[in-house]
């Protein structure tokens, strides 16, 4: 197997090799790529969408129904990695419960199970690990900030290098930081599985959503000056609107996936214990 | 010669991710635990984003978020060679997702292959097979 | 309203992708109806958009209303439309087909079962309507991510290492197609259809049209599993859950031969393809040892699922072979190859299906004397054998012909030898097990215990949809004239002889 990845390898890299000789130079300003297409995005952005950052206005306006497929992709992550893994019945198994006054662990095996909320008892990880008060004490105050700048950088998406996707994963990781360290149940408790659920498909159905709004109301669909017939913008600031609309739907979509795989692939899909 | 050191230097962005491409392609074929080979993967779809982001370069220019000095004046203070090309960096955030994506759905399925096979070694879990 | 079926077509199942899945949460048993009521949506556009088609000709459809190459553009002519036709109503019947099916093998899974089945069909639709190449490779991501997740949900043991493998080769591919599509515009500065042909031309003969040229075909290939490069497909196909592989088997590589055949016709014009590029023998020798050995490798197996995935792969060297014999009769068969083809899958792994749902295993040694349990099951299966072996007057026999006639007419004698000796192959196949199924006494460690002789069928709402299709078989091909004159020859190019 490894000579004839080696001879693919080698035959790929000697094609692609030889068709950079009719490439322009890296960074001439007069490439084709350069000169045909984008230029109107760079000259028009301002003028038809009153969004000054030409990556936003492209990826959420000129180009928004791949951005709505993009969306759709991550959404079938999430569900992918909660079909595959995800068990709904428990077997039995082994639980590990400590007991808080004298540090004693208990192994308890079978049904029966000590209720969570128990005062005397606190349930343990199956490989349990010490927990360091450094750790949890500085996390707790993070992520009340870490989750005000996701909000910034989806918010500035207009302005600044920013949007949904990057303000998404930004939120999703303030989630996950609670779960590593703390413990996968105290982050299950503040975000339950079902409005994971409910929010992943929710976002994407915003997008499209606002799209067919579109359509409903007279446009193509995505068409976002549409929207200025229903809302009090002139056609121009309603692109801007629309686009932070598509933006917002983005984010909580790719909030909510980010911690659907992780909950899974890390629980092994039985989302009580895991890293 | 000449020629051939020309192609090199005016071009080099393009021959170091080809060969970046090659390294991530290799290691996909030819590896024999799977999480070198979604390792292998991973840098081959990195390579590739990495291609394509260099295409919108030029040279002295600045990234494309426009001042907004007179936001209405018309499209003849704006020169088009003073931004990059955003384009390309457009296509790569869906590249990148999907990337992402791709290697979610892979760990998932690394995962229900171990907890079936207690093993991650391709011949391994082949050898297993065939037993059966 | 009806200027907007190209995109309600695709949007439709998409919206109803996600009201399913907040209803798998809430309410399960609404997910099916849901998803049925979405797919027949799209059925019914894309029947009214074949209609509109064939009387306005071309429609275009521009996203958020840019005009391309500036925003992302749909292009529908009658190559299109006929694949959406047979994309939609193949889901659509499916879905209904195997209902219980899933009812039976995910009870609660079922709701994200759809989600995916959904999604699955709407980024096949999404390939077949787009103008715009970086748009097809995103939908071509959306398929390929659900159809791994949909295979890899088979026997534990053996499904999820079959659908990584998938995942590896078919993330090269396509991989191997985004870098293609990534000299195209290096080279050309715009990632629309028909705008790439117009700026072609003039840099026809330059190195990195060539390459282009090659990746995208070769990430195509291994996408639509091409011989050799169809080592993913067998293992896949087979641990597949019965009612997930009789919509991927049928559908995705179909799909998959479209796009090379428009990516010839519209992206890299014939005149490049045939002309410029003289690659078009070679690729009708590679499509002769691809029947060849898609029709020996069939004769090995034992399992009759697995020997089934061997037979779409010499299919697909008919389709890939006949595109490029280059004249019309030969490209005429090959599109009537995939309508031909995507209904005798459908019927073949639907029987499959029903008999995994009352017998136990699917090796031969399980289906002795099952005629006499499942007479219709079997007789359709027998009908789609005949089309597969190619008996007039069901639709295998006139896509044969076209293919025969054009190997004949461009002198690639080979190729009508390989056409030939895979016909009497298939006749080997079918008539073994049609004796199995017939002429064995019945096993009697079936997985329900009946007596000797009582028909134990499958049930209405999974034997139905296989008598639609079974009849369609014979449909299509009666009205084949009709469907190569009107909607085929219109399509082809003026310069192919």
């Amino acid at each position: 197997m490894k000579k004839i990845g080696f001879i693919i390898v080698c035959l790929s890299g000697a094609l692609l090799l030889y068709a950079t000789q009719d490439f322009p130079r890296w960074g001439d300003p007069n490439s084709p790529a350069s000169t045909h297409v984008s230029p109107r995005y760079i000259q028009k952005t301002l003028e038809e969408t009153d969004v000054p950052n030409a990556v936003t206005s492209i990826l959420a306006d000129y180009r928004g129904y791949d951005t709505m497929f993009e969306t759709t992709v991550i959404f079938a992550a999430g569900m992918s990695c909660l079909i595959l893994l995800r068990v709904f019945k428990r077997k039995d198994e082994d639980r590990y419960y400590r007991h808080i006054s004298t540090g004693i662990t208990l192994h308890v095996k079978g049904e029966k199970t000590i209720p969570d909320r128990s005062k005397e008892f606190e349930r343990i990880d199956t490989m349990w690990t010490p927990y360091d008060l450094i750790i949890k004490t500085v996390s707790r105050f993070l992520v009340p900030f870490i989750q005000i700048f996701a909000l910034y950088v989806l918010a500035h998406g207009h302005e600044s290098p920013g949007g949904g996707f990057q303000g998404g994963v930004i939120f999703g990781a303030s989630l996950i930081i609670m779960a590593i360290a703390f413990d996968l149940r105290t982050a299950m408790r503040r975000f339950k599985e079902k409005i994971d659920g409910l929010f992943s498909a929710l976002g994407v159905f915003i997008y499209a959503g606002l799209g067919a709004l579109c359509l409903l109301l007279g446009g193509n669909f995505l068409d976002y000056k549409e929207l200025a017939t229903i809302f009090p913008f002139d056609p121009i600031e309603a692109r801007a609107y629309g686009i932070l609309g598509v933006e917002i739907g983005v984010f909580i979509a790719v909030m909510a996936v980010m911690v659907c795989i992780y909950v899974n692939i890390a629980s092994e899909g039985r989302l009580d214990e895991g890293l | 010669m000449e020629a051939l050191i020309h192609h090199i230097v005016g071009k080099y962005n393009y021959w170091l991710y080809i060969i970046l491409m090659m390294i991530g392609l290799y290691a996909m074929i030819a590896k024999n635990n799977l999480i070198k080979k979604l390792v292998g993967m991973n840098i081959f779809q990195t390579a590739i984003i990495l291609f394509y982001v260099s295409i919108g370069c030029k040279k002295g220019a600045t990234i494309p978020i426009l001042e907004e000095h007179g936001a209405h004046m018309g499209a003849h203070t704006i020169k088009v060679a003073d931004y990059i090309n955003p384009l390309p960096h457009v296509l790569m955030l869906t590249a990148i997702v999907v990337s992402v994506s791709t290697f979610g759905v892979a760990l998932a399925l690394a995962v229900k292959i171990y907890q079936k096979y207690k093993t991650l070694e391709e011949d391994e879990i082949l050898m297993r097979l065939r037993e059966k | 309203m009806s200027q907007h079926y190209p995109v309600l077509l695709v949007t439709v199942p998409l919206l109803s992708a996600f009201i399913i899945s907040g209803l798998s949460w809430v309410k399960k048993s609404l997910c099916f109806p849901v998803a049925l009521l979405a797919l027949g949506t799209s059925v019914f556009c894309a029947i009214s958009l074949l209609f509109r088609v064939l009387d306005l000709g071309i429609v275009e459809y521009h996203m958020g209303g840019w005009m391309p190459p500036w925003g992302i553009a749909y292009r529908v002519d009658l190559l299109n439309a006929l694949v959406l036709v047979v994309v939609s109503s193949v889901a659509f019947l499916n879905l209904f087909a195997t209902h219980k099916s899933v009812q039976r093998d995910f009870p609660e899974k079922m709701g994200i079962f759809y989600v995916l089945y959904v999604l699955f069909v709407t980024g096949l639709m999404g390939i077949t309507v787009t103008g715009d190449v970086f748009n097809l490779y995103v939908l071509l991501e959306i398929a390929s991510l659900t159809a791994y997740a949909l295979i890899a949900l088979g026997q534990p043991d053996s499904a999820p290492l079959a659908s990584l493998n998938y995942v590896f080769i078919g993330t090269i591919g396509a991989c191997f197609y985004l870098l293609g599509i990534g000299y195209l515009y290096i080279m050309t500065g715009s990632l629309n259809m028909a705008d790439i042909a117009s700026l072609l031309p003039p840099i026809y003969h330059s190195k990195a049209v060539l390459v282009a040229f090659i990746f995208c075909m070769v990430g195509v290939c291994i996408k639509m599993a091409f011989f050799p490069l169809h080592v993913w497909l067998p293992n896949a196909y087979t641990f597949a859950p019965n009612p997930a592989s009789s919509v991927i088997a049928p559908l995705m590589t179909k799909v998959m031969v479209y796009v090379m055949i428009r990516l010839v016709f519209s992206v890299f014009l014939p005149d490049f393809s045939f002309h410029v590029l003289h690659i078009d023998h070679a690729i009708v020798w590679l499509s002769c040892l691809a029947i060849v050995m898609g029709s020996l490798l069939a004769l090995n197996q034992k399992n009759i699922k697995r020997m089934l995935t061997y037979i779409i792969v010499s299919e697909i060297g008919y389709m890939v072979g006949g595109f490029w014999l280059g004249n019309r009769l030969g490209m005429s068969g090959a599109i009537l190859h995939i309508l031909n083809d995507a209904i005798m899958t459908l019927c073949l792994f639907l029987a499959v299906g029903n008999i995994a749902y009352k017998i136990r295993g699917l090796d031969f040694v399980h289906l002795k004397g099952l005629f006499r349990k499942m007479p219709i099951t079997m007789a359709a299966f027998v009908a789609a054998g005949l089309s597969v072996i190619g008996v007039p007057p069901t639709c295998g026999f006139f896509s044969k012909w076209y293919l025969i006639s054009g190997a004949i007419q461009a002198g690639q004698y080979g190729f009508m030898v390989a056409l030939l000796f895979s016909s009497l192959v298939n006749v080997v196949l079918f008539f073994r097990i049609i004796e199995i199924a017939y002429f064995e006494p019945m096993e009697t460690h079936h997985r329900v215990v009946a007596m000797r002789d009582v028909m134990e069928e499958a049930p209405l709402t999974m034997l139905v949809p296989l008598l639609i299709v079974a009849v369609s078989l014979v449909a299509v091909g009666i009205y084949s004239g009709n469907i190569v004159t009107h909607i085929i020859l219109p399509v082809l190019p003026k310069g192919i002889g």
